[in-house]
């Protein structure tokens, strides 16, 4: 693990490395290999039980590699009454909401550079002050229910979709924006909107692209509000449905003895559905979306930090 | 007629963005009003009049009702621990960050970062069922341990009341650490080129760049951090907390946000206290907010707000 070694030496010729600097150098490259064990070991060990015999895996006896492999899990899973919705809620919401999101803040976000926007600095002021403060949990609740966006699809688009730190983050990029673009077509007399989406929304793609994969990922995580707003089955997340399985030992149990006695008393024990096979599998349903997204999205990181940190 | 113009366009502007200030002004500042039923005997079917009116009187119970101060009490502590525990532990990321750093095998590097940030991208839920699945009775934990011959029997580790604060804390470094010190990373990325190289021609030793000059060079960005934490002392979030949740940990576990959601949830005559109780944290973080604020513009000129 210490190959790195030569190459500094080669970068850096005729100085020579004290064995105190070597020591460390060791450490350092073990310690890291804990941590990233720490942090992959756990995604692994759930995605190789969900392959594993089924009988194997409830007993906990699959930790390094996978036994007897099969399949079947994720086709069970899929039958469950009410998963397939979960999901297509999930997705929808995530399409939606990003959408919208993305949308929103690139408008705003340009329409707060506008010189011209009456009180500007006001309404900008009105926005990015909500960042600071939450009425509470049932006061915001009541409010939902009032607009009538309890039980409703919309309800996990509307309040998320105006995001103060999004528009920000594209009020200053669109800032860092040459303004002699858009003095050019006012003065060819191009309106607002017209200069928006013909000027604007090209060049300030870059940004729209990072905010889109943060707002995606918020989405499909989001758990709070169907916990708060939804009793109806039909609009339950995948989220929340994952959540329910691991908690609802009694409901998962009432599933298994279900799915066991009518199609599958004939298979083997092997492949029999249990608590712990559909609880794995589910996991590894609602991961597998975030990790798909993630080597395409780690370009965004340092942008990314700067939506946390950024100064409003 | 040039100026006249200028005003409509300004008005057509604002016309077009009045829709989104709607919005905003129906999600975020329309709730404010709903402080009112604090001081209302409110019971959910029935509107609130004027004869609901009560004044500070549930206010007055968090302190005169011996129960309840006995639970705000415990509540705060727990909200207390696992915020103090969080900010003790607030240099973890940018120690990751700086021997991050000094691996020099950019591949292994680059490996260690993406798998250390990827748990920030999934949901608690996850994170739950991961603990659930690795430390329950036949989860990899308890198996490992009884194959090594540590343990007879399994423990049951998430229906433990033990060490709460610390292993909640721990769980929430797990999923944060990595991306936390990409900051820092980033930070460490700006230092001098020339500043290093000078200081290694001198003969300076790794540990001694790293304590002269990395380390003063990312500490405002740690201050920053520092500040964001006591500023979000009291808001530590229920989704975590909510989750992990169960009879056995819940005299630990419960913060201020979970309490406020527990209670709201509990029976329907707590709606009023629950929102007289997040207003006071809403209070009190406003102060904790400016507080930090200004100590961020008397020590390093310029504040986060």
């Amino acid at each position: 693990m210490v190959q790195a070694a030569p190459v500094t030496f080669k970068k850096k010729k005729g100085m020579k490395r004290s064995f105190g600097d070597k020591l460390i150098s060791v450490i350092t490259y073990i310690v890291y290999a804990i941590f990233a064990f720490v942090c992959v070991y756990p995604f692994y060990y759930i995605f190789i039980n969900s392959i594993s015999a089924n009988n194997l895996s409830e007993r906990g006896k699959v930790i390094f590699v996978p036994l007897e492999v099969h399949f079947k899990n994720y086709t069970t899973v899929f039958k469950i009454p009410g998963l397939i919705d979960a999901a297509k809620v999930s997705l929808m919401r995530t399409v939606v909401g990003t959408i919208f999101t993305v949308v929103i803040a690139a408008f705003l976000g340009y329409m707060f550079t506008r010189e011209t926007l009456w009180k500007r600095k006001f309404w900008y002021r009105f926005v990015a002050a909500t960042m600071y403060f939450n009425a509470g949990v049932i006061p915001w609740y009541l409010t939902m229910k009032t607009m009538g966006l309890t039980n409703n699809f919309w309800g996990y688009i509307f309040p998320m979709m105006i995001q103060p730190f999004y528009i920000i983050l594209c009020k200053t990029f669109c800032e860092s924006i040459p303004k002699e673009l858009e003095d050019a077509a006012d003065i060819d007399g191009a309106g607002t909107l017209t200069i928006f989406f013909r000027i604007m929304l090209p060049v300030i793609k870059p940004i729209l692209a990072t905010i889109a994969v943060f707002a995606a990922v918020n989405q499909w995580n989001s758990f709070q509000d169907t916990l708060l707003l939804v009793t109806d089955t039909k609009l339950y997340t995948l989220q929340y449905v994952l959540y329910q399985y691991i908690n609802q030992a009694s409901s998962l149990k009432a599933l298994v003895s279900n799915s066991t006695s009518a199609t599958q008393l004939a298979a083997s024990l092997a492949h029999a559905t249990t608590a712990t096979s559909i609880r794995m599998t589910v996991t590894i349903v609602v991961v597998v979306p975030v990790i798909l997204v993630y080597p395409f999205f780690q370009r965004f990181f340092t942008k990314g930090i700067m939506i946390g940190a950024v100064k409003g | 007629m040039q100026i006249n113009r200028r005003k409509l366009r300004s008005y057509k502007e604002f016309l077009l963005i009045l829709p989104f200030l709607a919005v905003v002004a129906i999600f975020s500042y329309f709730p404010l009003y709903g402080w009112i039923y604090a001081f209302h005997d409110y019971r959910p079917p029935f509107p609130i009049t004027k004869d609901t009116f009560v004044g500070l009187k549930w206010f007055e119970t968090i302190i005169s009702n011996p129960t309840r101060t006995k639970n705000i009490v415990r509540v705060l502590r727990n909200t207390f621990a696992m915020s103090g525990i969080s900010l003790a532990f607030s240099w973890f990321p940018m120690v990751f960050a700086i021997f991050l750093n000094e691996i020099k095998c950019e591949p292994y590097k680059k490996f260690v970062q993406t798998v250390t940030t990827l748990p920030n991208f999934i949901s608690w839920v996850l994170v739950y069922s991961i603990a659930f699945n690795l430390f329950g009775s036949f989860g990899a934990v308890n198996t490992v341990l009884q194959n090594l011959g540590l343990i007879d029997a399994p423990i049951a580790f998430m229906k433990s009341s033990d060490h709460v604060w610390f292993t909640q804390w721990l769980w929430l470094t797990w999923k944060n650490a990595g991306w936390a010190a990409i900051m820092y990373l980033a930070a460490i990325t700006g230092i001098d080129e020339e500043m290093l190289e000078a200081a290694r021609v001198d003969g300076a030793t790794r540990m001694k760049i790293i304590w002269h000059i990395t380390i003063p060079c990312i500490l405002p960005t740690y201050f920053v951090i520092v500040m964001l934490n006591l500023a979000n002392f009291l808001s530590n979030g229920m989704e975590q907390y909510y989750v992990f949740q169960n009879a056995f940990n819940t005299k630990y576990i419960e913060v201020l946000d979970l309490y406020v959601y527990n209670m709201a949830m509990s029976s329907t005559g707590a709606y009023p206290l629950s929102t007289a109780i997040s207003i006071l944290k809403s209070v009190v973080s406003i102060v904790l907010l400016v507080v930090s604020n200004t100590a961020s513009k008397l020590i390093r000129g310029e504040g986060f707000i």
